[in-house]
C-alpha cells in the first residue's frame, strides 16, 4: 500500500532520516517508536506528504506520492498530527464533519452527516456533539480529533490511517480503546501506521513495529523480535526487563530502575 | 469499541431513517442582516441636510422606474437623492462590505483574530502607494489616469495592499506560524514608515495636498460620486463573488496548516487567493474613501460572537454587517456636524474602541 524506498529527509545539512526503507500492506498495524527525536514525526510527514523525502522516495498505491495532488490524496488516507490548538468556537460536530470537506461541495450530503455521528461514537463521545471544541479536556479534544481523522477514510477501502502520538492526553480507558480501534480498522483492509510512545501498547497491539534511532532504522520487524531488552536499551538508553506474566498473553516491558533512595544527601 | 459496541450494520439502518441537522444560522442570518442593511440604507438616504420622507423617497424611486408618471416632490430632493445620496450610501454598502470580508479572510488566513487591515499595516501600505502616485509622480499619473481612467489609483493602491499583506505574512510565517506579536510589530513598522512618509509630505505639501493627506489618513466617503461607485464596485464585487468559495479551506486552516494540507488545502493558493481577493477589495475602497479603520476588525468579532465561526456564515455574515456599520457610520459623520463633515475614521475608531473592548470583556468571561 505504502512503500518507503531509501528515504532520507535533510534540512540545512542536518539529516533527520536516513535511509529509511520499509513497505506496509493493507490490514497491519505499525508501529514506530524510538527517543525524542529519532525522526518519528519526521517520518509520519514523509508518509502524509507534508514534506517530500529529499533523498530516495515514497510510493503510495504503487505511485510516488510527489505525483499525487493534495485533493486527490486527501480522499485516500487521513493524517492526526500532534498539535491540534484550536482556539475558535467551533462544535465538535463541525470539527469532525471537516473530516467530510474533501468529499462534497457546498452542503454536506445525509450521508456525511451520518458518517460524522457514527465516528463520534465510534470513539465514544456521541454526547459531545453539540459541545464547543475549546471547552473540552485535552483527552475529549484529541478523541474529537481522531473522530475527525476517522470519518475522512470512513468510507475508503484500503485506506490509510496516519496517527502521530494518538493518545496523547487520553486517559487510559481510551488510549486502550482508540488502539481497540485501529486494530478494529485493520481487520477492514485499513492501514495503520502509528507514532506510539509506550511501548507495551506497542507489543500488544501493533503487526509490524519500526524502531528509530538518530533518524536511522534501528530495528524493524515484528513486535516480539524488535521491542527486546537489548534493543531498547539501544535505543532509547534506558534498561528494561521483559516479563511474561502468567496472566496476560503477551509479554509486559518493565524499566529497570534504581529506587529512588529515600535521602537526598 | 470497549464501552459502546455498536453494531455498524444496524446503524447504517437506523440512520437511514432518521435525518440528520448540521446546525446552520445561514438563512436566519443572511434574513435579519438583510433587513437590517435595507433599514439602514433607507434611514441613510433620507437623512442629511435636506431630508427626504419615506413616502417622498418612494415617490421619487417610483418616478425614476416609471412606475408613476407624475410626482408632487420637488425637483431639488429628487437630485440630491440621485446624484448626492444614493451614490454616497451605495459607496458606504461597497467599502464596508469589502473591509467586512477582507476582515474575516485575513484573521482566517493569519489563524489569529487580530489580524486587521488597518492593524497590521494593510490599509497603510494602500495609502502609502495612492499618496505616492499623487503626490510625487502629478505627471506620471496623469499617464495612468488616461490609461486606466477611475480604476488606476484603486488599482495602485490594490498593489500596495497586496504587497503590504504578502511582506506581513511572510514575515510572520518566519518567526512562529503566524504569531501575534509579529503580526503586531510588522504592522507597527509600516505604520510608522507611512507616518514618517506622511510626515515628510505634510512638510512639503502646500494646502490643497495637506487636505489630501488628512483626507487619507483619516477617511472620508465625501467624494462619493456614480464614479467613484463604478470605481470600487467590480473590485468589490469580485471579493464579494469569490471569497464564499474559499471558506471550507478557511475552515480547515482552523486545524493548523498541516492538518489542512492532508485534508486537500493547497497552502499555497489559498494564500494568494486570500490575499488577491481581500486587498483588492481594501485597496479599491482605500483609493476612493481613504483609510477606514477598526471596520475589518470588530465586524467579524460581532458576527463570530452572534452567528458562530463557521468561514460560511462568518464571511457574508461579515460582508453584510461591514456594510451596514459604514453606512450608520457616514450618516453620522455627515449629519453630526452638519454643514460640516467629520472625518468617517475618527467615528469608526471612536465608537469601535469600546465596542470592540466591550466584546473582548464579554468573550473573556464567558470562557471562564
Amino acid at each position: 500500500m505504502i512503500e518507503v524506498r531509501n528515504a532520507g529527509f535533510e534540512v540545512k545539512g542536518r539529516k533527520l532520516l536516513d535511509n529509511v526503507s520499509f513497505s506496509v500492506k493493507p490490514g497491519e498495524f505499525w508501529a514506530i517508536v524510538g527517543a525524542n527525536g529519532a525522526g518519528k514525526s519526521t517520518l509520519i510527514k514523509l508518509l502524509s506528504a507534508e514534506q517530500g523525502a529529499t533523498s530516495g522516495s515514497v510510493h503510495f498505491h504503487d505511485r510516488d506520492l510527489r505525483k499525487y495532488k493534495l485533493k486527490e490524496l486527501a480522499t485516500k488516507r487521513a493524517v492526526l498530527s500532534q498539535q491540534n490548538n484550536i482556539t475558535l468556537s467551533f462544535t465538535t460536530q463541525e470539527i469532525v464533519l471537516m473530516g467530510r470537506y474533501p468529499f462534497y461541495d457546498a452542503d454536506p450530503t445525509q450521508r456525511d452527516l451520518a458518517i460524522v455521528d457514527m465516528c463520534l461514537k465510534k470513539v465514544g463521545i456521541g454526547h459531545l456533539k453539540g459541545r464547543i471544541y475549546p471547552t473540552l479536556s485535552g483527552g475529549e479534544q484529541q478523541r474529537v480529533q481522531l473522530a475527525r481523522a476517522l470519518a475522512q477514510v470512513w468510507e475508503i477501502e484500503n485506506g490509510l490511517l496516519l496517527l502521530d502520538e494518538p493518545t496523547t492526553g487520553m486517559d487510559l480507558l481510551h488510549q486502550y480503546e482508540t488502539f481497540q480501534l485501529a486494530k478494529e480498522l485493520t481487520r477492514k483492509n485499513f492501514a495503520v501506521i502509528a507514532v506510539i510512545h509506550d511501548l507495551n501498547q506497542a507489543l500488544q497491539y501493533s503487526d509490524r513495529v519500526l524502531m528509530l534511532k538518530g533518524g536511522c532504522m534501528h530495528a524493524i520487524g515484528l513486535p516480539e523480535n524488535v521491542l527486546t531488552e537489548q534493543a531498547i536499551q539501544e535505543a532509547f538508553g534506558l534498561p528494561v526487563q521483559i516479563i511474561q506474566p502468567e496472566t496476560t498473553p503477551y509479554p509486559v516491558i518493565v524499566p529497570q530502575v534504581a529506587p529512588v533512595p529515600y535521602h537526598l544527601p | 469499541m470497549l464501552t459502546e459496541t455498536v453494531n455498524e450494520r444496524d446503524t447504517t439502518k437506523a440512520e437511514s431513517f432518521q435525518k440528520h441537522i448540521l446546525p446552520s444560522s445561514m438563512g436566519k442570518m443572511v434574513w435579519i442582516l438583510g433587513s437590517i442593511l435595507l433599514a439602514c440604507v433607507i434611514f441613510a438616504a433620507c437623512t442629511g441636510a435636506l431630508s427626504i420622507s419615506l413616502s417622498e423617497l418612494w415617490q421619487i424611486v417610483a418616478f425614476k422606474l416609471g412606475w408613476v408618471t407624475e410626482m408632487q416632490v420637488e425637483e431639488q430632493k429628487s437630485i440630491v437623492f440621485w446624484i448626492i445620496r444614493l451614490p454616497r450610501v451605495c459607496l458606504a454598502v461597497l467599502i464596508g462590505a469589502a473591509l467586512g470580508i477582507a476582515g474575516a479572510s485575513l484573521q482566517g488566513l493569519f489563524r489569529n483574530p487580530i489580524a486587521d487591515a488597518t492593524l497590521i499595516g494593510v490599509t497603510s501600505g494602500a495609502s502609502l502607494f495612492a499618496v505616492f502616485v499623487i503626490m510625487l509622480n502629478v505627471k506620471y499619473f496623469g499617464m495612468l489616469n488616461e490609461l486606466a481612467g477611475a480604476y488606476g489609483i484603486s488599482f495602485v493602491s490594490f498593489l500596495g495592499a497586496a504587497g503590504t499583506t504578502y511582506l506581513v505574512y511572510q514575515l510572520s510565517k518566519i518567526t512562529s506560524e503566524g504569531g501575534v506579536a509579529t503580526l503586531l510589530l510588522c504592522g507597527i513598522a509600516i505604520n510608522a514608515f507611512v507616518g514618517a512618509v506622511t510626515g515628510l509630505m505634510t512638510y512639503l505639501a502646500d494646502d490643497a495636498q495637506l487636505r489630501n493627506i488628512t483626507f487619507w489618513n483619516l477617511g472620508s466617503l465625501g467624494g462619493a460620486s456614480w464614479n467613484s461607485v463604478m470605481a470600487v464596485g467590480p473590485f468589490v464585487g469580485i471579493s464579494l463573488i469569490f471569497m464564499p468559495y474559499l471558506s471550507k479551506a478557511l475552515n480547515l486552516l482552523v486545524l493548523g496548516e498541516s492538518q489542512a494540507a492532508s485534508l486537500g488545502v493547497n497552502m499555497k493558493s489559498l494564500k494568494r487567493q486570500v490575499i488577491i481577493l481581500a486587498t483588492l477589495g481594501v485597496g479599491a475602497s482605500v483609493a476612493v474613501a481613504g483609510s477606514i479603520g477598526f471596520v475589518g476588525l470588530i465586524v467579524p468579532h460581532i458576527i463570530r460572537t452572534l452567528f458562530g465561526p463557521n468561514h460560511r456564515t462568518l464571511i457574508i455574515g461579515s460582508a453584510f454587517a461591514g456594510a451596514i456599520v459604514l453606512t450608520i457610520a457616514d450618516t453620522f459623520s455627515r449629519t453630526i456636524v452638519a454643514p460640516s463633515e467629520l472625518p468617517i475614521g475618527i467615528l469608526t475608531g471612536m465608537l469601535g474602541t469600546p465596542f470592540f473592548i466591550y466584546i473582548l470583556w464579554e468573550q473573556k468571561r464567558k470562557r471562564l
